[in-house]
């Protein structure tokens, strides 16, 4: 099959993929494009169709429409040849409750024709080992924790190297520690090369780890683009701390700036496109002592305006 | 990046698989119970030897003749519903097991060939059915050898013949009804491909295996019955007569080769095209 330069470049990409169960369109249309090397945020809220995708993409559920493919390879004909390179966790971990995690890793490492079954003992204790689970090693998977259920479902993603690793909820279940321990871990293993694609309905936990992000909603992909691109393009709020808050309300009236709320030290207002660094030259022009400012693209408002704000999944 | 060719035979998968199968408590204390069978019959038959004429199954009465009796009395009271059971248990958990853990997603997605892996299921509940009637047949021989003693045997026809022939028409047996529970085996396959619940799966290949048995004893369905499982599953004792009656035999291999290739290639065909939800 020939590889253009440009699927090369994506390691993700789907056209039109579409699954329909019954009646309903579970996923419908959506045209992904992973770049290589990025850190993709796929988000929505329970329901959306993430998960459905995320199984068509490894092949698990057949589109009712559309075709993708993984690492320039179509899917799913190619899948012999590269879901050896892409490494899975998909809808939480799920494992033999009666083996120990080391048992079930190489019960999966058997599984694979790919791997040498010369390198498996330390090839597994070394994924155990990168998710912190070595001393639970030999204890049966049925006495583990959620959050260690969790560590060793990543720890499968890790028995070999991978170009490619896609994340449904990798942090479902863990402590703030270990939400922590598998940011850092997704940050090294994407500083390595590999492409990651990182699912969340919580856009706070995958902002701080992701280039890029795509929003699911009701099946659509409703928004996808690089992050500081979405940054740049929506609203930002700044938060200005001075002792003369009124005086800074009407200097941020004046450049334009919405929603101006008033405390009695910080001022908040929506700026637009207004640049930070103009905001406080204006400021400091006007001689209002600015003690302190902030300004973030306020992608939580742009993510509860694209996905709605109701706590119902989608239907 | 890593290999990039796949070693085209590998055996890790089959080897993991028997390794749960009876690596798991749950399959030993089935087998404990099936090898636990030939113990009973041993000691009852040694603690009270039946009269001349019994009405009990043939080998029976055989038993204080020569303790290679006892493996096949154990075989033949365990093959309506024990032997068929322990093999339902493996053959329905094969795939609507994994797939009730979740497992099968994480299989899938190594990833192992769905063809491959129906393939290799279908070996290891092959390979079951062979061990579960060889460890009756083995605990029976040490059984009956320990209590009864051995020697020359007499087969059903009269024949006398020694010992160590006996023990080869013993294995024969075994190998025979291996490959009938090998076709009852397919079907398991085939159910458990169907569904995400092991217990239901097993439960509906007794019900067709015992549905089968029943059938096969109602004179008014004579028609029906070469279509049947269990028709000639009791054709092993062809084995026991001199010279062998291959007939019987050689028509049940047959019928479960038939059943094997059916229901092999339905389970192939369901799930190769199956969307893997769970």
């Amino acid at each position: 099959m020939s590889v253009g330069l440009e699927d090369n470049a994506i390691a993700v990409r789907s056209t039109g993929l579409t699954k329909r169960f019954g009646r309903q369109y579970a996923v419908n249309k959506i045209d992904l494009a992973v770049p290589r090397g990025s850190v993709y945020g796929f988000l929505g809220p329970n329901g959306s169709g993430k998960t459905t995708t995320i199984r068509m993409l490894l092949g698990l559920v057949r589109p009712t429409a559309g075709t993708h493919s993984l690492l320039g390879h179509a899917m799913p004909a190619g899948a012999g040849r590269v879901l050896p390179r892409v490494g899975a966790l998909v809808e939480g971990p799920a494992f033999h409750p009666y083996l120990s995690g080391r048992r079930n890793l190489f019960r999966l490492d058997a599984a694979d024709r790919w791997a040498d079954p010369a390198t498996a003992a330390a090839r597994v204790d070394g994924a155990l080992d990168r998710v912190g689970l070595l001393a639970a090693a030999n204890k049966r998977y049925r006495a583990y924790s959620l959050g260690m259920r969790q560590r060793l479902a990543i720890a499968a993603t890790l028995l070999n190297p991978r170009e490619l690793l896609i994340l449904d909820e990798p942090t479902n279940g863990l402590d703030p520690q270990g939400t922590r321990e598998v940011r850092t871990l997704i940050t090294h293993l994407a500083a390595d090369g590999a492409t990651v694609l990182l699912s969340s309905h919580l856009l706070s936990e995958v902002e701080q780890i992701c280039t890029h992000v795509g929003v699911m909603h009701q099946g659509s992909l409703v928004a996808q683009a690089a992050l500081p691109e979405l940054r740049a393009t929506h609203a930002a709020r700044a938060t200005v701390t001075t002792d003369q808050p009124q005086d800074a309300a009407k200097v941020l009236g004046d450049l334009g700036a919405t929603d101006v709320v008033v405390s009695t030290d910080t001022v908040q207002a929506t700026m637009g496109a207004v640049p930070p660094e103009k905001t406080v030259a204006a400021l400091v022009h006007a001689g209002v002592p600015v003690k302190g400012f902030a300004q973030s693209a306020d992608l939580e408002d742009l993510f509860v305006s694209l996905t709605g704000e109701g706590f119902d999944v989608s239907g | 990046m890593s290999a990039v060719e796949p070693r085209l035979v590998s055996t890790r998968l089959l080897r993991s698989e028997l390794m749960l199968i009876y690596g798991r408590r749950r399959n030993w204390a089935g087998l404990a119970v099936l090898a636990a069978m030939p113990i009973i019959v041993a000691i009852s038959v040694k603690i009270s030897p039946p009269g001349g004429s019994s009405d009990g199954p043939d080998f029976f009465s055989s038993i204080t003749s020569n303790g290679l009796f006892v493996a096949l009395a154990a075989l033949t009271v365990e093959l309506p519903l024990f032997l068929p059971l322990a093999v339902a248990s493996i053959a329905g958990d094969s795939i609507a097991g994994e797939a009730n853990l979740g497992t099968l997603r994480y299989l899938l997605a190594v990833p192992v060939h769905r063809t491959r892996l129906v393939v290799v299921k279908y070996i290891a509940i092959c390979l079951f059915a062979f061990s579960v009637t060889l460890l009756v047949a083995g605990v029976g021989v040490l059984m009956g050898l320990t209590l009864f003693g051995g020697g020359d045997l007499t087969l059903l026809s009269g024949t006398q013949i020694p010992m160590s022939e006996g023990a080869l028409r013993l294995l024969l047996v075994c190998g025979y009804l291996g490959i009938c529970l090998c076709g009852m085996g397919a079907i398991g396959l085939f159910v458990s491909s169907l569904t995400e619940q092991p217990i239901g799966a097993t439960i509906a290949i007794m019900i067709l295996t015992v549905a089968s048995f029943i059938l096969d004893t109602i004179p008014q369905l004579d028609w029906l019955h070469p279509y049947l499982l269990t028709h000639s599953w009791l054709a092993f004792g062809d084995l026991l007569r001199d010279p062998i009656a291959w007939d019987g035999v050689r028509e049940g291999v047959m019928r479960a080769t038939a059943y094997a290739v059916v229901f092999g290639t339905a389970a192939w065909a369901r799930f190769s095209s199956k969307d893997v939800t769970s």
